[in-house]
């Protein structure tokens, strides 16, 4: 199997604090990975550096075979992805978003056009796409932003907290959605969620990451054997522990924030 | 090229969507223009200056274009904010790119708003001196708006939140325009004045801008256009530097 992931030792480091500390993983081509974790444990700080938004500070990430940080352009035109919070353009209609992604994606224009036509008819959304986007559900933003990861045919797509937010209808919908992608393209998808039943029913894979440590991974099955457990939450409490992160997390972002209003 | 276009085009559509934002920042021009124009005008005939209006309309344009340019500018902090810079981050572009299309949208959005403070300038009184001079009257605005949009987007660069926004407007904004002779001549001030107005980019857009509407300059047209652009390209790559430097 082609290795479409491949980190080796990533580490992140802000200022005292490891956010990520000598992970090593690699995920193949057509899979569909969950990458798990409590609050702070390191999961978006790992996405921001596979999608070359955060450079590492030690290192090698690998995606699609181009190397993350020498050959960023090559990195970040073979992913797709939905960032956690909307990243969509509210004064902007469905379509002139999709159009705004082809065009800086470098997507030539009749492949472009005929691209979006598809991806709004795939997330449903073709009839309302000159709709501002303002006027749009919460789920349908979602669905209309991996639409729109989809345009630049990409290889991968990095999905962080998908259904964070959205009921359980609209999460079911989205769903079934990604594993169409994913069974009918061959689209290799990397998410992270809260969701345990999320990644038991559509991941082939877990990564469990705590304290910026990969900490098990595995088929859920497998994790399931080596801790006892008959759920993929119970498997995952009992790996990351009970106490409740947030609390720590929050004050720390805080903080983060409130120093950084004047960063330099 | 297609890459900056899109994010001027971008920039255009979000200004002639929102009617509230450019009927709402003509709200201060228009009130300087009235308050200011009509009230001091008798004052400045009998002081010997003229007539207000034609004075003072200039620097009411260049107002116009110097709010709505740092505000198009510091609109960045919003897209940080709701997480549309993002998707132009993971772009398969360069960072100067996105630089130089927001910069040329905000500025063209700034432009625009400049004209039509300069057509309710004519309906209150104005009177350009030339029609001849109104292509260099838009080069001039043209580079004030440059100016100050990359400069909003320098310090939207630097900021995480609109906290700081309130600051940059009354510490820095504010002064820039009060001190830059938009409202009262630079001629026979006190000296300290003077040089303050001397260091203000603004000054030299108020004072091009008069020049090529009233024919009247304290310092000239030539030093204007100079100094001006000097300004605006050191502050365009100012502004790439900070850009390119933004994590998130």
């Amino acid at each position: 199997m082609n290795k479409i992931i491949e980190t080796n030792s990533l580490t992140k480091t802000f200022d005292k604090t490891t956010a990520v500390n000598d992970i090593s993983f690699s995920v193949d081509e057509g899979e569909i990975v969950a990458f798990l974790g409590p609050n702070g444990a390191g999961k978006t700080t790992t996405i921001k550096m596979l999608t070359t938004l955060l450079p590492p500070t030690d290192g090698s990430i690998r995606i699609n075979g181009f190397d993350a940080i020498n050959d960023k352009d090559a990195v970040r035109r073979s992913f797709g992805i939905v960032f956690q919070d909307p990243s969509l353009d509210d004064e902007l209609t469905a379509f002139e978003n999709l159009e705004f992604h082809g065009v800086i994606y470098g997507v030539p224009k009749i492949d472009r056009r005929r691209r979006i036509d598809e991806m709004l008819r795939f997330v449903e959304l073709y009839d309302r796409k000159d709709e501002l986007v303002k006027h749009f559900s919460g789920g349908m933003k979602r669905r209309l932003e991996i639409a729109r990861g989809l345009i630049h045919h990409p290889k991968v797509l990095f999905l962080d907290e998908p259904t964070s937010g959205l009921d359980p209808q609209t999460r079911n919908h989205i769903w079934d959605h990604i594993r169409k992608l994913n069974k009918e393209e061959g689209m290799t998808v990397f998410f992270t969620t809260h969701y345990m039943e999320e990644a038991e029913q559509a991941a082939s894979r877990v990564f469990i990451i705590d304290k910026g440590t990969i900490v098990a991974e595995g088929t859920t099955a497998s994790l399931l054997q080596t801790t006892g457990k008959d759920s993929l939450e119970a498997a995952f409490l009992s790996l990351t522990g009970k106490m409740i992160r947030e609390e720590e997390a929050g004050s720390k972002e805080h903080m983060r924030m409130h120093r950084s209003v004047w960063k330099r | 090229m297609q890459t900056i276009y899109i994010l001027w085009l971008r920039q255009i559509k979000r200004y002639l969507r929102s009617k509230p934002r450019i009927i709402g920042s003509l709200g201060q021009p228009l009130l300087f223009l009235v308050s200011l124009g009509f009230g001091f005008g008798p004052i400045f005939q009998k002081a010997g200056g003229g007539n207000y209006i034609q004075f003072l309309a200039p620097g009411i344009i260049a107002m116009g274009i110097l709010f709505t340019a740092v505000f198009s500018g510091i609109e960045i902090i919003w897209d940080k904010q709701f997480g549309f810079l993002k998707e132009t981050l993971v772009a398969p572009i360069s960072r100067t790119q996105i630089m130089v299309g927001r910069t040329l949208g905000g500025a063209t959005v700034a432009l625009l708003q400049g004209l039509i403070v300069f057509i309710i300038t004519l309906v209150a009184g104005f009177r350009p001196a030339s029609l001849n001079m109104l292509p260099i009257a838009l080069a001039i605005a043209a580079l004030i708006a440059l100016f100050f949009t990359a400069f909003g987007t320098a310090i939207a660069s630097l900021l995480d939140d609109m906290q700081g926004f309130q600051l940059i407007m009354n510490f820095v904004v504010m002064p820039t325009f009060f001190l830059s002779g938009a409202l009262f001549p630079l001629g026979g001030l006190p000296s300290m004045l003077e040089t303050v107005a001397r260091l203000n980019p603004l000054a030299y857009g108020v004072d091009g801008l008069r020049e090529a509407l009233i024919q009247s300059a304290h310092f000239s047209m030539s030093i204007d256009l100079v100094i001006l652009s000097l300004s605006t390209a050191l502050l365009l790559a100012i502004g790439s530097l900070l850009f390119a430097r933004i994590e998130i």
